[in-house]
């Protein structure tokens, strides 16, 4: 635990290397002030007090210098507070923005089946608490160096006193580190411990607050706040161990020092006795001692923060090892207007489960619309997100305009082909932001002849700011359709050449829904549309229908073609007919 | 309620967390016990130099033994004494904030929706989480420091006085200054430290949204725009941790000058005195000793305040939210039970509007029949589920009254009201569990048996033994591992077993196949024969089965009654709303 906790450290080091050195010169120079001040407090003792008190004269300039000293290091120690506290603190505080942008980087560029395994709060907590654990120790990291330096300082110094009163020395100081060692052992598990449960209690909130309205719609808010009671009350648990086995160490090693210096009293009698030494020096190493004590803590606490420091590392190096990425390849589409997309035996499966898509061909020529038609669970939705390759296929190809999915620039990819998917998703920003999205191309106009397109101009300019509402987190403020009628426009006002829309026109109306279709068949804004969808309507409208079932294509044709041929198809698409002449 | 002192935060938290006091007289008595300790050193040095080293007749071993005999158990009951008192530091704190923390989770669920929404839930789970995690982490370092530092502050200013008054109010004298700079700078340090923890806030948002958002901003090759919101609140947070660093800093150095005046002063005065006789070797000595103890503490409690100032702005934000009465709330006590059968409704010239909008509903008024089935139908935006917000107390209405079987909303127990009304709100949402585990949320009792039961009444048996594990499947974080419609199926018969005597239905089953879904509205008109629903539907093909029609357009009902009436009525609302539906599914 010790050698993995000082890599990271080492780590840390490497990169900040110039704050670091800041950091322990600062506080290097604030131990060497505190072992001159010690003997200063000797000597003063030794050759300005003990003098004047038996002469009962006072020498005056002696005594200004004195004073002179003392205010001078004490005008150091500043400079070295300053050093020692800003340089560990912006150490640690661009460690933590820089992994803060490394992890969020991963988030953005690791593919949805990665964020699909991994739980919202986790991923929070990976790039808040857990960079936060890992550059813990770097707080106190200088001041502990500085310290290490200073009990190097004291040690040569002790020697140069008086060898026994050394020999003190040789002992506290080994046993401090030894403590310190015994104690970052013990504690080790306990603290990874609580971290996990931190991390627990933070993600069973998360659910807790995203499912608000289903916890009240069914009166289970005392259910749901014993649930969240069971981990609170093992987080006190683990927190209250971590607290024993402090009370055990804290105590024990402030005293430590504290019994240098009863060890120094005793042994400095005897040396004194024998005349191997003077008063001075029994006070100046008594004092040292006794300052001692609080910087030696330093050490303690670094090695106390190693093993949260380690837990936090691994799941922070667990983010940027992550593997999994979809490579990239730097094709582009040339030409313009509709491209075609072509599925080719295309299989799938989600991680181990059971096969989703089997041997998938389909083809929506360019310029067309095809309806998708599939009973609910059928893999429309897997489809859809295959075409703009959210997801990679197990095997088969998918290509637009003849080039494979894998060989384009993500750039090129995401200018060709624009996905409405079937839960929106809004963004917490204003109505421009959201349809724009920055995107080069975008401005005003065209996000205001996308919203007029999608039927959404007429809602948004009822809203209170227009434009530049802000919709709230995931677009609170609107309601269920108006939120699908922005998702719309985003997707129209890129001007795509394929267009992807999963169920995405469920709350739109069905004129406003031909006029939308109608719109990219006309001339200056074509695209190749495939569509799923339930309603006849929309259907008639696609040149093609491909039919899922299970996974399967079971057929493909003109709609008049499937409602003639296959009798699943026509149960499906006239179920409501057929249910309203049963009534 | 931001703008008020750190004191006045801290005495509001500790009167909402009483348990914090337990034995609080015991701890600070042990804390006391162990600063005694430390102070016996410098003690024992002055006796041992005064009496022992400094003896008349030469170094006196036997004094020098004795004394640090005599010191050496002090030091020894001090720690114990601060073992016991860590323990009990640890045990009471833990035990109190874990108290705090279910409180806020509760308070937070009682919250009305609307206040619920206007937080990021990211905010809400730092409550409970980090702003929490402050609070400890000052009790336990910096509280038990500052308790400790007070102590030995006290302990060592006392003896000083006892030492040498005169050098005691030189040292006092020499920390005047740095005792103003340090109060000064109090307010700038929380207004730095409340910077942190509100971008810390906004980090947190930003994170939230690209994690949520991921496949969105893939799908629109929009990563760079993201990445750059992203490290700018990164960065934003970076700026203001260091800026609290320097200011705090700063604040910090001052007691360090004070520390320098005091020791030339305490020299220099001391000289004078022992000249002329007043003050022995050892007691100035003792006394440099003294001045050391006395300025620890004072740089303890410096640094503490710091990070006293941080805690207190991760407290205040739990306190802000526990200050907020529920503004939809459970009349409890007061409140009386729905009556026995099934319900009706009556809106009575029902209004509404969102916080700072239009009026989204006006001068509703109307009622509903027991054991009747009503579907409510409109344009988007229309006012549909608002309505339905407002039918099931998730709401209050800005005027007018909602009354069930002829009880005001208000007035209703919550206890009976979730229990008897449930709604289906239109995104099913799922938690991360079993699908099993999702519908025993409505009814913890349930047996496999039971739950099988309920799929079969439904009519909805054959999709769950599609599945992989069939009840015990997984559905992933919000229900992701379903496919959108099979969310809304799971959601659906949550509710159908909560066995409710008025079911709300918002839009339900907008992503099931029509198939599907008209097996499913025959299986529930069974099933829910002889209790009310109002189910809200944009398939016309739901308002054509129900007993009664109700039509919405721009928040007024505009018209009311069976399927085969309205559609009569030429040219209204829902003659058109039919002849387009008809064009949707007949074409
Ligand atoms: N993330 C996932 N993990 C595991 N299974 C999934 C996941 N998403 C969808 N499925 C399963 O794949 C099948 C097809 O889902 P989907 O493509 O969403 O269907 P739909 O045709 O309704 O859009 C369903 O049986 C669903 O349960
Ligand atoms: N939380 C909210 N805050 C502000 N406005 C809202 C909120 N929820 C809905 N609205 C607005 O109220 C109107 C009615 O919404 P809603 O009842 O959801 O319509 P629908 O008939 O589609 O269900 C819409 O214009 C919507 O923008
Ligand atoms: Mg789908
Ligand atoms: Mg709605």
């Amino acid at each position: 635990m010790l050698g993995r906790g000082l890599r990271v450290l080492g780590h840390a080091i490497r990169t900040e290397p110039r704050l670091f050195i800041v950091g322990a010169i600062g506080s290097s120079l604030f131990g060497l002030l505190i072992i001159a001040n010690s003997y200063v407090v000797g000597w003063v003792i030794g050759h300005v007090v003990v003098p004047s008190f038996a002469s009962h004269q006072v020498d005056t300039g002696r005594l200004w210098l004195v004073a002179a000293i003392f205010l001078g290091i004490s005008g150091l120690r500043v400079a070295s507070i300053f050093g020692r506290r800003l340089g560990a603190g912006f150490m640690q505080f661009r460690l933590q923005a820089r992994y803060r942008r490394a992890v969020t980087g991963r988030y953005l560029s690791l593919p949805p089946a990665w964020h699909q395994r991994h739980a919202t709060g986790t991923l929070l907590s990976n790039a808040n608490s857990d960079v936060e654990a890992a550059w813990g120790p770097i707080a106190p990291l200088p001041f502990a160096v500085g310290t290490i330096v200073m009990l190097i300082a004291a040690m040569i110094s002790l020697f140069l006193t008086d060898w026994v009163l050394a020999l003190v020395g040789a002992t506290l100081f080994p046993a401090l580190f030894g403590l310190n060692l015994v104690y970052s052992r013990r504690m080790s598990p306990r603290q990874i411990r609580a971290q996990q449960m931190r991390g627990k209690v933070s993600a069973v909130a998360h659910e807790s607050f995203d499912g608000a309205l289903v916890v009240k719609t069914m009166g289970r808010e005392a259910d749901e706040s014993r649930r969240f009671g069971v981990f609170v009350d093992e987080l006190r648990d683990s927190l209250i161990a971590v607290g024993r086995l402090r009370g055990l160490f804290d105590p024990l090693m402030d005293s430590l020092p504290s019994l240098g210096t009863l060890a120094v009293l005793l042994l400095g009698a005897w040396r004194l006795r024998s005349g191997a030494i003077g008063v001075a020096d029994v006070v100046s190493v008594a004092f040292l001692f006794t300052v001692l004590a609080f910087p030696v803590r330093a050490i303690g606490w670094v090695v106390g923060e190693l093993p949260r420091s380690v837990a936090g590392w691994d799941r922070v190096r667990a983010v940027l090892d992550a593997e999994g990425d979809l490579a990239y390849g730097d094709g582009s589409l040339p030409g313009a207007g509709p491209a075609e997309l072509r599925f080719d035996q295309v299989r799938f499966s989600y991680g181990e489960g059971p096969q989703i898509l089997h041997d998938v061909s389909f083809t929506v020529p360019s310029g067309r619309t095809v309806a998708l038609v599939g009973a609910t669970g059928s893999g429309k939705s897997t489809i859809a997100s295959l075409a703009v390759r959210l997801v990679d296929p197990e095997s088969g190809s998918i290509g637009i305009d003849g080039v494979k999915l894998p060989d384009l620039a993500l750039s090129a990819l995401a200018g060709a082909a624009a996905l409405v998917p079937q839960v929106p998703f809004v963004f917490d920003d204003t109505v421009r932001g959201n349809i724009a999205l920055d995107r080069p191309g975008v401005d005003d106009e065209a996000v205001r002849d996308a919203l007029a397109l999608a039927q959404a101009d007429r809602f948004v300019a009822g809203l209170p700011d227009g434009l530049d509402t802000a919709v709230g987190e995931r677009g609170t403020s609107l309601s269920g359709g108006q939120r699908q009628r922005l998702t719309l426009a985003r997707a129209l006002a890129g001007k795509p050449r394929l267009l992807v829309l999963d169920d995405a026109t469920s709350a739109v109306d069905p004129r406003v829904e031909a006029a939308i279709l109608g719109a990219l068949r006309a001339s200056d804004a074509r695209a190749s549309v495939l569509v799923v969808a339930y309603r006849r309507a929309t259907i008639a409208l696609a040149d093609q229908v491909v039919y899922l079932e299970r996974g399967r294509v079971v057929a493909t044709g003109t709609h008049a073609e499937l409602m003639t041929f296959h009798a699943g198809y026509q149960d499906l698409v006239t179920a409501y007919e057929k249910a309203e002449h049963q009534e | 309620m931001s703008g008020e002192g750190t004191l006045a935060t801290v005495k509001r938290g500790l009167a909402l967390s009483p348990e914090l006091r337990t034995g609080l007289g015991g701890t600070i008595v042990l804390a006391v016990l162990q600063m005694a300790g430390r102070v016996a050193v410098p003690i024992a040095v002055q006796q041992g130099i005064d009496h022992g080293i400094r003896a008349p007749g030469g170094p006196d071993l036997g004094v020098v033994v004795r004394i640090v005999a005599i010191t050496l158990g002090a030091l020894m009951i001090s720690t114990l004494c601060g073992y016991l008192m860590t323990r009990r530091l640890f045990t009471v704190s833990e035990t109190a904030l874990s108290g705090l923390r279910q409180r806020t989770f509760r308070h937070i669920h009682d919250l009305s929706m609307l206040h619920q929404q206007s937080e990021r839930r990211g905010s809400m789970v730092s409550r409970v989480t980090s702003d929490v995690d402050q609070i400890s982490q000052f009790l336990q370092t910096g509280g038990v420091q500052l308790l400790l530092a007070t102590g030995q502050l006290l302990v060592s200013a006392v003896v000083m006085f006892v030492y040498s008054w005169q050098l005691a109010l030189v040292v006092l004298l020499a920390f005047g200054p740095a005792v103003g700079v340090i109060r000064l700078f109090q307010k700038r340090l929380a207004e730095v430290y409340r910077a942190v923890r509100e971008r810390t806030g906004v980090m947190l948002g930003a994170v939230a949204e690209s994690v949520v958002g991921a496949t969105v901003i893939r799908s629109y090759g929009v990563a760079g725009r993201t990445q750059a919101r992203l490290d700018s609140s990164i960065e934003d947070l970076r700026v203001a941790q260091q800026r609290a660093m320097r200011t705090s800093v700063t604040s910090f150095s001052s007691g360090e000058i004070g520390a320098g005046l005091a020791l030339a002063g305490v020299v220099v005065v001391g000289v004078w005195l022992g000249a002329d006789g007043a003050l022995t070797v050892g007691q100035l000595t003792a006394f440099l000793f003294l001045v050391t103890l006395f300025i620890q503490p004072v740089q303890i409690a410096t640094d503490m305040l710091n990070e006293a100032q941080n805690a207190v702005a991760g407290w205040r934000r739990i306190l802000d939210v526990l200050d907020v009465e529920p503004d939809v709330a459970d009349p409890d006590d007061q409140g009386v039970e729905l009556p026995v059968g099934p319900l009706s409704v009556r809106f009575a010239d029902v209004s509404f509007r969102y916080p700072g909008g239009p009026i989204v509903l006006s001068g509703v008024d109307l009622t509903l029949d027991a054991r009747r089935k009503y579907a409510v139908v409109g344009e988007t935006g229309s006012g549909k589920t608002t309505f339905a917000k407002l039918l099931t107390r998730l709401m209050d209405p800005a005027q007018g009254e909602v009354l069930l079987s002829g009880t005001p909303l208000t007035s209703v127990r919550f206890a009976s009201l979730r229990s008897r009304v449930v709604m289906v709100p239109q995104d099913g949402f799922l938690f991360d569990a079993t699908v099993a585990e999702n519908i025993r949320f409505a009814e913890p009792s349930l047996t496999g048996e039971q739950l099988r039961a309920a799929f079969v009444e439904l009519g909805l048996v054959d999709w769950l033994d599609g599945l992989p594990q069939g009840l015990e499947t997984e559905v992933g974080e919000r229900g992701e591992a379903l496919s959108v419609g099979e969310r809304q199926l799971v959601a659906l018969v949550r509710a159908y077993v909560a066995d409710p005597d008025l079911l709300v239905l918002d839009e339900a089953t907008s992503a099931v196949d029509p198939a599907t879904e008209v097996r499913l509205q025959h299986a529930l008109d069974l099933v829910t024969r002889g209790r009310t629903t109002v189910a809200i539907a944009h398939r016309l093909s739901t308002a054509q089965s129900a007993d009664e029609v109700i039509v919405v357009d721009a928040g007024r009902v505009v018209q009311r009654g069976p399927h085969a009436r309205l559609v009569a009525e030429e040219g209204s609302i829902y003659a058109k709303l039919y002849a387009s539906w008809l064009e949707q599914t007949r074409s």
